[in-house]
């Protein structure tokens, strides 16, 4: 078959169980804010989808400070899952999402099964939630999801509960903490997944040797930035081999370049987070590149060029 | 309020004592919309390593239509800024934060200890703009580190009096052993220094002087989406503030002082 080069723009569109995506670039969530804080800087209605910071049933006060604190190429943050609660992110937070122009896809996250399973049943009729994607990973917090993130059946149970209940695709959260990552993402797409997003912070520290104090309060934390993204691509790419369900791909990525080795790997959408902190038009900028590097090529869409890693 | 995110050019670098620099940038839209107490987040280098841009409050607002920033030499990002040559260009956010608050009638004071003093010259500016001539109180280790200040403040038309901890210059000890030698008819005080500082400005100013402090924290962001900058609130242990957004400037009964 031949293919005829386009000089049209190439078709950046990314589909999702039934969510449709305008482009692969998101904003992952707990470093976007609720989308709101970077209004001033870039156009929203831009990005593929928000994905928003974090919701658990009730409002969450977080960790003490110190919280965060920057490392070679990266950061360690403990933020512990501050977040407002449902309620108030129903109420604060949707009205000025649902105007965005973008999809918005809300990050859930609880204690048991039973409260994710809370989380999607009250999100399913919310107008302007496009999507779920659920936190079985954030290492911050003594109960706040790793012990459903490292053990298959656990984060299978999680899955199937949110399913049951949710009215919209679910993302699963993969957490880069395990001993095989394709184990759990085949355990969660066997449970319904629609698809899996990865990799959450992987867990590290830093000490003060001054003080011979952990630098976090915490503490430990989680890694994020350029530092993770050689152990984020290797697993996007394990895992983009194990399951047939979209693989969302997260891990410093900070460059159209770098979205781009993610969707080589197999990564149908990318997630932007840390570079958000430091770039705020990241995001948009990464769109722009994509959409150049397709051009480039003469691809016609990004669709087809996911997965399209060489190995002779 | 507008927000930026550009490459500004730096027009003047300035080198004082104790690691002191003041960096003189080309920002005019920032100048046009920021207010004392707010900050930019300024990227140290163009690489990956240091990884997270630093915040300053802006240190003034220059004739010519652009800002300061006064920083000390604390590590690798401020190392970095203080090698920048003129010409040179700089990432700044901003202007991000809330910022002091407007003017009592009546008498106003500024306390600042050491480079936390940065963004009252700024203040200074504004207030004088408004024809309210603060008196500024000003500490630092040495004689040497009130430079970048000083002489600007007296040229707005501010009294100035100063301590050192080293007796090279003003009163020898620390800045707040000046307070209790102000005019009963202060009505406001302004502080940014050393947490300690400002803890014993609060607890002089305690009831009876409206007292605002402008606080320091590590930030990843500065837009209140890393939420990194937490503070403890008085009295709740279910929530925090965050100085980026909050702040950086909290009336001192809004802060929980050690």
């Amino acid at each position: 078959m031949i293919v005829h080069a386009t000089n049209s723009t190439p078709d950046l569109h990314v589909q999702i169980g039934t969510l449709k995506l305008d482009n692969p670039v998101m904003t992952a969530s707990g470093t976007f804010g609720y989308g709101a804080e970077f209004a001033g800087l870039l156009d929203l209605s831009r990005l593929g989808a928000i994905i928003v910071k974090g919701i658990s049933l009730k409002p969450r006060a977080g960790n003490p400070p110190p919280r965060i604190v920057e490392t070679a190429c990266g950061m360690l943050n403990a933020i512990g899952l501050e977040n407002v609660g449902l309620e108030r992110f129903l109420v604060e937070k949707m009205p000025y999402l649902r105007q965005c122009g973008t999809r918005v896809i809300v990050n859930i996250l609880g204690d048991t099964v039973a409260e994710y399973a809370q989380l999607a049943g009250r999100l399913a009729g919310v107008a302007g939630v496009d999507a779920l994607e659920v936190n079985i990973s954030c290492p911050n917090v003594d109960k706040g999801g790793v012990a459903f993130g490292a053990v298959p059946e656990m984060a299978a149970a999680v899955v199937r509960a949110v399913k049951e209940h949710a009215g919209q695709p679910v993302i699963v959260k993969l957490s880069p903490n395990v001993t095989d990552v394709a184990l759990m993402a085949r355990a969660v797409e066997d449970a319904g997944a629609d698809a899996v997003s990865l990799i959450n912070t992987l867990i590290g520290m830093a000490i003060d040797i001054h003080a011979r104090r952990p630098k976090l309060a915490n503490r430990t934390g989680g890694l994020s930035g350029p530092a993770v993204k050689p152990v984020a691509l290797r697993m996007v790419w394990q895992v983009a081999q194990a399951v047939r369900i979209p693989v969302i791909g997260i891990g410093g990525i900070a460059t159209a370049e770098d979205a781009l080795e993610f969707v080589l790997a197999g990564a149908s959408a990318v997630q932007v987070g840390t570079a958000n902190f430091y770039n705020p038009r990241a995001a948009e900028e990464i769109i722009d590149g994509i959409s150049a590097y397709l051009g480039q090529y003469q691809e016609p869409s990004l669709a087809a060029i996911v997965g399209t890693l060489r190995h002779d | 309020m507008p927000e930026f995110q550009k490459n500004y050019t730096v027009r003047r670098v300035e080198h004082f004592e104790a690691n002191i620099v003041r960096l003189s940038l080309d920002a005019s839209d920032i100048a046009a919309v920021a207010r004392p107490g707010q900050f930019v987040m300024v990227a140290c280098g163009t690489g990956q390593d240091p990884l997270l841009r630093r915040p300053f409050s802006i240190h003034s607002r220059y004739p010519d239509g652009g800002i300061q920033l006064l920083l000390r030499v604390v590590g690798r990002g401020t190392a970095m800024l203080a090698e920048t040559a003129v010409g040179q260009q700089i990432s700044l956010v901003g202007p991000l934060g809330k910022g002091f608050g407007i003017p009592p009638d009546g008498e106003v004071c500024l306390v600042g200890g050491g480079i936390g003093c940065a963004p009252l010259f700024f203040l200074a500016q504004w207030l004088v703009e408004q024809g309210v001539f603060p008196l500024v109180l000003l500490g630092a280790g040495s004689a040497g580190e009130h430079a970048a200040l000083v002489p600007g403040l007296r040229d707005l038309g501010c009294a100035v009096h100063v301590s050192t901890d080293d007796g090279s210059l003003g009163h020898h000890g620390f800045v707040t052993d000046l307070l209790p030698a102000l005019s009963g008819k202060v009505q406001k005080v302004y502080a940014c220094g050393p947490v300690p500082m400002m803890a014993a400005v609060a607890r002089f100013c305690g009831d009876r002087i409206a007292c605002e402090v402008s606080l320091e924290t590590h930030m990843a962001c500065g837009l209140g989406a890393c939420l990194g900058c937490a503070i403890p609130i008085p009295g709740r242990t279910d929530a925090y503030r965050h100085v980026c957004k909050h702040g950086p400037v909290f009336q001192a009964t809004e802060v929980v002082w050690p």
